[in-house]
């Protein structure tokens, strides 16, 4: 023992030490009670709101999205339909090196070289485990190509989905329209919620119109999460407490449409090469039969996505393939209104049918030396309103428009549907333009221009100046002239059906107010002419209606683009092809009980009756060859 | 009162144990002590086995780990007090160089320079969780009790230089947990309240300089322990997690393996700092409570062991080691309910981890020599 241990006082030092203990004792239990005291707060007291907040934790509702309803013409054959395909995807978080995985990828033709910045902003943007779309729908031999060099992609996958598919896209591109990948503007306008699970909507056309119809209801699913959010499967961890309800996704409607495929293709073949548009309806009911704008494009490419690059040629084509002509292309109707304007002139007493006048090749006003030229340079000699008509004497109109007035005219075309939208079940109609003095003071800026002068409605009485109208109205018009005034709405969709139930619902046209011409003589001798364009010898489509096996009325129609000089004569080889006359033509058949309008449109085409008729012609055959099917 | 009068719950001498009393007394061990730390560990594992989600690699590993701390608790239990007293300068310098070499040498792990590979991988500091204290009660073994003013000014420099090395790696846990320690023999040796008192005024604006020092992680913990919802995804996320996993528990909890808290990966660090969440969350109130009880005997026995030691390094030891552990737990069950700031300290004998499952258990085998050297008591 040293020196300093004999100083120390053990046993206070013991009994000290005991003290503290105690001390340290009573402290440590004080602050255990703290824990225990805590641990009985949040175990007990607060048990339910955190056993609510462990839940909520872990299940998350994840959206089921429905089936889109499918697409049918009117003898039920499919336009659009929801194929499984293969789709390349890409999971950010299992991917090594993601510049190096997208340039294989690229190097062996499955993505596009130009797509990898997107690819790569993707991947970081989302949440690191949600699969990124490479490509939306793979071809056979691209399945074959990835399948064989898939070890060498770790983290890029095949995955089925359901795509939606146009089996003859290109012929109803235009009526049936696209879904394309679902857009911030797209959810701004849906219902967002309805929208949790799809990816893809309908843009244009029937797709577009029928979206909520198409689309169906989402369904709920509840499922097991981690904190990540990642998806756990619920069978693999016995949690002690059940998964909420779920429920199912309500699928959309199947539509059928009043369309008939085989129409479309001919129509569409008719076309081929050439940019215009074909209407057909059915007089008795409104229901469009044909309805097509040329060029076309597959619609598929929106629904399996394309390269921004590839879109842009789409865009930029100069045949415009995207645009709808049927029901946004605006032309100068020509001749083909004159049926309707000597129903006016009929209606208001300003011509009649023994009536006659001498046609020289050109009229000109009362103290002017202007000549409004015939079509036919030498004129059509003696003519009446029956024969104006069959071989299109523009004199005759001429003549007779001082007498209807702009008014009338007004009055009557738009009866007849023309410069208004038609009200079809497709968005983006265009107007057209039926002129009327009022049109006219509002229009212009300039005081002079704003007055409606009387040459003005003198072309107008030839389909020309102003008046614009779309192949639709035009249809629909003819469609009106067919039923001797009786109007429809025009509509492509004739059904809907439930996907579940197969119960259907028949669209039940729309009737307007009919056109204020009831005396039924008018009506008949007009279409009596109308008929005879067809088949007298000297009705200008004659060649086109010849060796008919039903009676077939028509109208030719040449409308100009490009305005002539007094003297200068028109020389179709001359004028350069987007500068040549554009090539109308309606018609309707049978005579009696008609059950096909169709009004046809072919930009620059030059002749109505030589162009434009030939492609009614085809239609009506092949509508009323067969057996009637109403739908 | 006397505390050695107290009851035979801390005394462990009963004779249905004779037998196997022989055989712990031969390999000089602690019955009592021995069968609390062997309780916890195995209620630890079990506890594991769910946190590690069921990995048996990992779990095996844990196994492996505790196998080598009762090894090393063993060999510690064989060594008497006197023994350890008299290497216990060199003891403390060599973890001192150890602890610099560490902050130029040691490899990083975790954004901090703890590691020491010399041979073996270590974390020096762990070391110190017992050379502090040891350091301090043999400075004061021969001196006179309480301490004076002079003494105590150089235990203040033997608790400081590790503290601050450790500090710097930067071990937070570690660091409190080793000024702790040997704070704590000042205590027991005598300390005057009105001392205590005195610096835990002064540790005011000692805690504004500590805070300048402190790490922007380190601060944050500290601000989140205020208000964890003010960030329920960043620094609070944690504290937001384990309270859900142990409040969800309930009286009996969801059941072993049955937890969804930390399977799903909401409770970060669940294997090691926040497994009292686990346990919370699956064996409910009445597990938490059974293993907090288990800590207390473990304690308690400790505290009666440091009462009947022999001279006063043992018994400063001693009472240092059993008041440390009881730190850990207090620590780590209050930081895992959101009652202080999240500092990594370990829950013992449970989390996952080795090196201070070693330091812990060599403490306990300190306690287990003292023991079986102590002084004999009239009964």
């Amino acid at each position: 023992m040293s020196l300093i241990a004999s100083i120390k006082d053990h046993h206070s030092e013991r009994h000290m030490f005991v003290g503290r203990i105690i001390l340290s004792s009573v402290i440590a239990i004080i602050l255990l009670g703290t824990v225990i005291a805590r641990l009985v707060q949040l175990q007990i007291y607060d048990h339910a709101i955190f056993a609510e907040k462990s839940l909520g934790n872990r299940i998350r509702t994840e959206a089921v999205p429905p089936t889109r309803g499918l697409i049918f013409d009117r003898r039920g054959r499919i336009l659009a339909e929801n194929l499984p395909a293969y789709q390349l995807e890409l999971i950010p978080e299992q991917v090594t090196d993601l510049e190096d995985t997208l340039a294989q990828l690229a190097r062996i033709g499955l993505i596009k070289e130009e797509d990898i910045p997107r690819f790569n902003g993707l991947s970081r943007t989302g949440p690191r485990f949600k699969p990124i779309t490479l490509r939306f729908r793979l071809t056979e031999d691209e399945i074959a190509r990835f399948a064989v060099q898939r070890p060498r992609f770790p983290g890029v996958d095949l995955q089925p989905r359901l795509v939606r598919h146009y089996p003859d896209g290109e012929l109803v591109a235009h009526a049936v329209g696209y879904v394309g990948a679902l857009s911030t503007a797209d959810l701004g306008r849906l219902n967002g919620a309805d929208y949790a699970a799809t990816s893809h909507t309908g843009k244009t056309g029937v797709e577009n119109f029928n979206e909520e119809t198409l689309h169906g209801d989402v369904g709920f699913q509840q499922v097991v999460t981690n904190a990540l959010g990642r998806q756990v499967p619920a069978e693999t961890r016995d949690f002690s407490d059940a998964l909420p309800e779920s429920e199912g996704p309500v699928p959309g409607s199947n539509i059928y449409l009043s369309l008939d495929l085989d129409l479309q293709r001919i129509a569409t073949n008719a076309l081929e090469g050439r940019r215009g548009s074909i209407v057909a309806i059915d007089p008795a009911n409104g229901e469009i039969l044909a309805l097509v704008s040329a060029p076309t494009f597959d619609p598929n490419a929106f629904a399996t996505g394309m390269s921004p690059s590839e879109y842009n040629a789409l865009q930029n084509d100069e045949g415009r393939p995207l645009f709808n002509r049927a029901v946004r292309g605006t032309y100068p109707p020509g001749s083909t209104i004159k049926p309707m304007l000597a129903l006016a002139a009929l209606q208001i007493g300003a011509t009649n049918l023994t009536r006659r006048s001498v046609c020289r090749g050109w009229y000109s006003l009362p103290g002017s030396s202007h000549r409004y030229r015939d079509w036919r340079p030498e004129g059509h000699g003696e003519v009446d309103l029956h024969d104006a008509i069959s071989q299109s004497c523009d004199v005759y109109f001429y003549e007779i428009s001082r007498d209807i007035g702009i008014d009338n005219m007004n009055m009557y075309l738009d009866e007849f549907g023309l410069g208004r939208k038609s009200g079809l079940d497709m968005a983006g109609e265009s107007d057209g333009l039926n002129p009327s003095r009022e049109w006219k003071r509002n229009a212009f800026r300039e005081r002079a221009d704003q007055v409606w002068f009387p040459g003005e409605t003198i072309i107008a009485s030839i389909g020309q100046g102003y008046l614009l109208v779309t192949p639709l109205q035009l249809a629909n018009a003819v469609a009106t002239l067919a039923a001797r005034g009786e109007r429809f709405k025009p509509h492509l969709v004739a059904a809907f059906e439930d996907p579940i139930s197969g119960q259907r619902t028949i669209v039940v046209p729309e009737r307007l107010p009919r056109v204020s011409i009831d005396n039924d003589f008018y009506w008949e001798n007009v279409i009596a002419a109308m008929h005879d364009v067809m088949q007298s010898p000297t009705g200008t489509a004659r060649s086109a209606g010849a060796k008919a096996s039903y009676q077939m009325a028509g109208k030719s129609g040449t409308a100009q683009v490009f305005s002539i000089a007094q003297e200068e004569k028109y020389e179709e080889e001359e004028i350069d092809e987007r500068l040549r006359d554009h090539a109308l033509f309606i018609s309707f058949a049978p005579l009696e009980n008609p059950r096909i309008a169709v009004a046809v449109i072919i930009e620059n085409g030059s002749s109505g009756s030589r162009i434009a008729a030939p492609v009614a012609r085809t239609i009506m055959d092949q509508y009323l060859k067969g057996s009637v099917d109403a739908f | 009162m006397r505390f050695s009068d107290t009851p035979q719950l801390f005394s462990g001498r009963s004779e249905p144990y004779s037998n196997v009393g022989n055989t712990l007394q031969r390999l000089h061990l602690d019955g009592p002590l021995l069968g609390g730390i062997g309780l916890i560990s195995a209620l630890g594992l079990v506890v594991l086995y769910s946190a590690v989600a069921q990995n048996m690699d990992l779990w095996i590993q844990q196994c492996i780990r505790l196998f080598i701390a009762v090894v090393a608790m063993l060999i510690v239990a064989q060594l008497p007090p006197d023994l350890l007293r008299r290497w216990t300068p060199w003891g403390f310098l060599a973890g001192l160089c150890l602890l610099g070499l560490v902050l130029f040498k040691g490899d990083i792990g975790q954004g901090a320079r703890r590691w020491l590979d010399i041979g073996i991988r270590f974390q020096p500091s762990e070391i110190m969780k017992l050379a502090v204290p040891m350091m301090a009660a043999w400075y004061l073994h021969e001196r006179q009790l309480p301490p004076k003013f002079l003494n105590l000014l150089v235990i203040g420099i033997v608790i400081t230089v590790p503290t601050v090395l450790i500090a710097m790696q930067p071990d937070l846990g570690t660091s409190i947990l080793v000024a702790t320690a040997g704070v704590l023999v000042i205590v027991l040796a005598g300390l005057s309240i009105r001392v205590m008192i005195l610096l835990g005024l002064a540790s005011i604006p000692g805690g504004y300089v500590l805070w300048q020092f402190m790490q922007d992680y380190q601060k944050q913990r500290v601000l989140t322990l205020l208000n964890p919802d003010s960030d329920p995804l960043g620094a609070g996320y944690n504290i937001i997690q384990s309270k859900i996993a142990i409040g969800s528990g309930g009286l009996f909890g969801k059941g072993w393996t049955n937890g969804s808290q930390a399977p799903l990966e909401f409770l970060p660090e669940r294997d090691t700092d926040f497994i009292f969440a686990v346990m919370g969350e699956e064996l409910g109130l009445l597990g938490v409570l059974s293993l907090i009880g288990l800590y207390l005997f473990v304690i308690g026995r400790g505290l009666y062991i440091s009462i009947q030691a022999r001279d006063t390094y043992s018994r400063l030891l001693a009472g240092s080691i059993s008041l440390t552990f009881f730190v850990c737990v207090f620590v780590n069950t209050a930081m895992v309910t959101g009652l202080v700031p999240v500092v990594g300290v370990p829950l013992p004998l449970v989390s996952y981890g080795g090196t201070s499952m070693v330091t812990l258990m060599a403490g306990f085998g300190i306690l287990m020599s003292i023991h079986r050297h102590r002084k004999l008591l009239p009964h």
